[in-house]
């Protein structure tokens, strides 16, 4: 039978159309993301200035800098970092190397899975129930630190895990063969391979917390505090939660305009900057590990 | 010495096992302690009335009247209900007439309101079809008139109740039925715009593009999904709202409208890459077996890798809407926070997650409304976590298939 060539010809026109389609909307989603970037860049960058970096907030908020959320900010991600990042190592290394694929590997992992799902304003909830009122905290970077560490725990734990699964099985079998113990192969043998892609996740996670702003509502975030922490119980502002104020409920809401594209784009260049060196590290341990 | 030392090496490592072990269960510990405390603040939402605290309702001596519901007393005070005979009571005078404290001047009652007992007693005698709200302490000791009790709050009443208004006096209003359907509303609009985008841009990724634009999309996807939610509510509050304010010639722009856009691009990097993953598992025999009969490469997309990856897509919508219910900031700042229920995109609408956020700090600890919050967080957990579950369930059929 002969192929029908008008009806070829539909066939190859229709595909082309529905490809040109796809095309123009992957073009319209990185569209979307550069319009995002460049609306905050544009409006930011004329704000941004050292005295902006380094200056209390002034005259409600709508002039000075945002020194005080910075540093609240940098005392949040180094808290819950202190706390998450050894405690979701340890958890991957034991899913990882410890446990045989069971039911109850299987469980873990479901409820790591779960909890990388429950909404943040849910942590806020639970971190204000638990930290601050139950154990007494109050509003305080100790208790945001404890709520932003649980949240960013599956992050961790999963990208630990796979880092731990990248490494080769040799390694483990060698050095297990030349006497060490299973301890000793993790510690000298397997973690030392799998850092590089560990410290990804955890600049992953700095980039994941600094953006954080449901969970620190309740927990720590102050409206406006222009003083720095003196200890880890005390209220601090942070980025997030000052460009939502400074936006929304602030007295002065046009007069902050200047203020929150400031901060809008401290905050972008955060996740760009620990987003990009995450890529970077990535790619240059692929490329070292490929070389070998 | 060394058999010694070697002891103590074994000892050690058994106790920093215990540890690991001890950090593997750590989410587990997490998600039970989140459940644990959750429901228990929010279920003790049940145990109170929600007339307000201190407050007592009255009605006058002889009229039968002992309980009303909540929705009752609101539409007496608010004059909705005129008759007592439409609650279905009988009483001498039919119609209804209310009394509170701010109906009199301050210097009518004297210093303290101390002359509020003997007025209140006075206007009740003098009014059988009278209905009055005031505090306890205020009551004089001998009261003409019997106490009207409001019933605490039960499953129905709480999740069926069409009006939120949880600091409303004298009596509370705790129906949650604006805030969950506000919050299904808004993410039925941003799960409409997302799966269009998404599923193009993951076809376009794993059968169109080649491997360097492949690349290069990667990390503008995994860019999207980083950028925090406060600032995409911001953008949103920025360009999308006066956007929408100039394009439908609305007075507001904070409208559901606003929040299913940001939600639908915020969703758009979970879907994108869940399905763009179930895309590129499809075996390549399949594909090459229906290029050979002859099909096009769409028809091969159409009728051999779409159906093959379905459950994958399907898994990654489920996810997109989960992140979509439970966002908070973002919808927060664009949606205008209106407890009504939603009939239109075009009007400001209120969700649970931006309930919570935006009350949470104004409700007095331990009290009805701190309750009711807490009890929300509870519907959300339960709301999301069995969407995981369900995306668990489907992506791992996929994986035994």
């Amino acid at each position: 039978m002969k192929a029908n060539p008008k009806s070829e010809r539909r066939k190859k026109l229709s595909q082309s159309t529905v490809f040109g389609l796809f095309t123009a909307t992957s073009i319209l989603v990185v569209g979307i993301l550069l319009s995002i970037l460049s609306y905050i860049f544009y409006n930011g960058i004329p704000a941004l200035s050292w005295t902006f970096l380094t200056d209390i907030p002034r005259d409600n908020m709508t002039k000075g800098g945002i020194y005080p959320a910075i540093v609240g900010t940098l005392c949040l991600v180094l808290g819950s970092m202190i706390f998450a990042f050894p405690i979701g190592v340890a958890s991957a290394i034991f899913l990882n190397e410890y446990l045989q694929e069971n039911f109850f590997k299987r469980f873990l992992r479901l409820m790591t899975d779960n909890l990388a799902g429950v909404p943040s304003i849910v942590f806020g909830l639970f971190g204000m129930a638990l930290f601050v009122n139950q154990l007494g905290f109050g509003d305080s970077i100790i208790a945001g630190s404890f709520t932003l560490g649980l949240l960013v725990l599956p992050v961790i734990i999963r990208t630990t895990e796979e880092s731990l699964k990248a490494v080769d099985d040799t390694y483990r079998i060698a050095s297990l063969a030349l006497g060490a113990s299973k301890l000793q192969t993790i510690r000298k043998v397997t973690l030392p391979i799998a850092f590089p892609n560990i410290i990804t996740g955890l600049i992953l996670s700095i980039g994941r917390v600094s953006g954080e702003t449901a969970a620190i509502l309740f927990t720590v975030a102050a409206y406006f505090l222009p003083k720095l922490p003196n200890s880890m119980y005390d209220q601090v502002m942070a980025l997030p939660y000052h460009l939502y104020v400074v936006s929304t409920s602030g007295t002065d809401i046009e007069g902050g305009r200047a203020v929150a594209n400031g901060t809008a784009l401290v905050l972008i260049l955060i996740v760009l900057f620990s987003n990009l060196l995450a890529g970077f590290i990535r790619k240059q341990y692929t490329r070292k590990n490929r070389s070998k | 010495m060394a058999v010694k030392k070697r002891k103590l090496n074994k000892f050690i490592e058994k106790i920093v096992e215990g540890l690991l072990g001890l950090s593997g269960a750590i989410t587990t510990i997490t998600v039970l302690l989140i459940v644990i405390f959750l429901f228990r603040e929010g279920g003790r939402i049940f145990d109170a009335s929600p007339v307000e605290d201190g407050y007592i309702l009255v009605a006058s001596t002889n009229n039968p009247v002992r309980k009303l519901t909540a929705e009752q007393v609101k539409n007496i005070f608010d004059k909705k209900i005129k008759l007592w005979s439409e609650l279905g009571i009988k009483v001498s005078s039919d119609s209804i007439k209310t009394k509170r404290l701010n109906d009199y001047d301050e210097a009518e009652l004297g210093k303290d309101y101390i002359l509020f007992g003997n007025k209140i007693n006075k206007w009740l005698a003098d009014n059988p079809g009278g209905f009055s709200a005031f505090p306890a302490v205020l009551s004089p000791p001998q009261l003409n008139g019997n106490l009207v009790k409001v019933p605490n709050l039960n499953i129905r009443t709480f999740l069926g109740g069409k009006e939120w208004l949880p600091t409303a006096t004298p009596v509370a209003q705790m129906g949650i039925l604006p805030l969950i359907l506000g919050t299904l509303w808004v993410s039925f609009g941003a799960i409409l715009i997302a799966i269009p985008l998404a599923l193009a841009t993951s076809l376009f990724m794993s059968e169109i593009a080649s491997p360097r634009v492949r690349n290069l999309m990667k990390p503008v996807i995994e860019l999207l999904a980083g950028i925090p939610s406060v600032v995409y509510g911001f953008y949103g509050l920025t360009v999308i709202v006066p956007g929408i304010q100039a394009v439908f010639n609305l007075n507001e722009g904070l409208t559901g409208l606003a929040g299913s856009i940001i939600l639908g691009i915020m969703a758009l990097p979970t879907i994108i890459t869940i399905s763009e993953d179930a895309l590129r598992t499809v075996p390549r025999s399949l594909k090459e077996a229906s290029l050979a009969l002859g099909a096009t490469h769409w028809q091969t997309i159409r009728k051999v890798i779409l159906p093959y990856s379905s459950s994958g897509i399907t898994a990654g919508i489920v996810l997109g809407v989960g992140r979509a219910i439970g966002e908070t900031m973002a919808v927060l700042m664009v949606t205008g926070n209106s407890a009504v229920i939603p009939y239109t995109f075009l009007k400001p609408l209120r969700t649970i997650p931006a309930t919570i956020a935006a009350e949470l700090g104004e409700s007095s600890y331990g009290g009805l409304h701190f309750r009711a919050l807490f009890a929300l967080g509870c519907i959300l957990f339960i709301i999301t976590f069995s969407i995981n579950l369900g995306f668990q369930f489907i992506a791992r059929k996929r994986k035994v298939n």
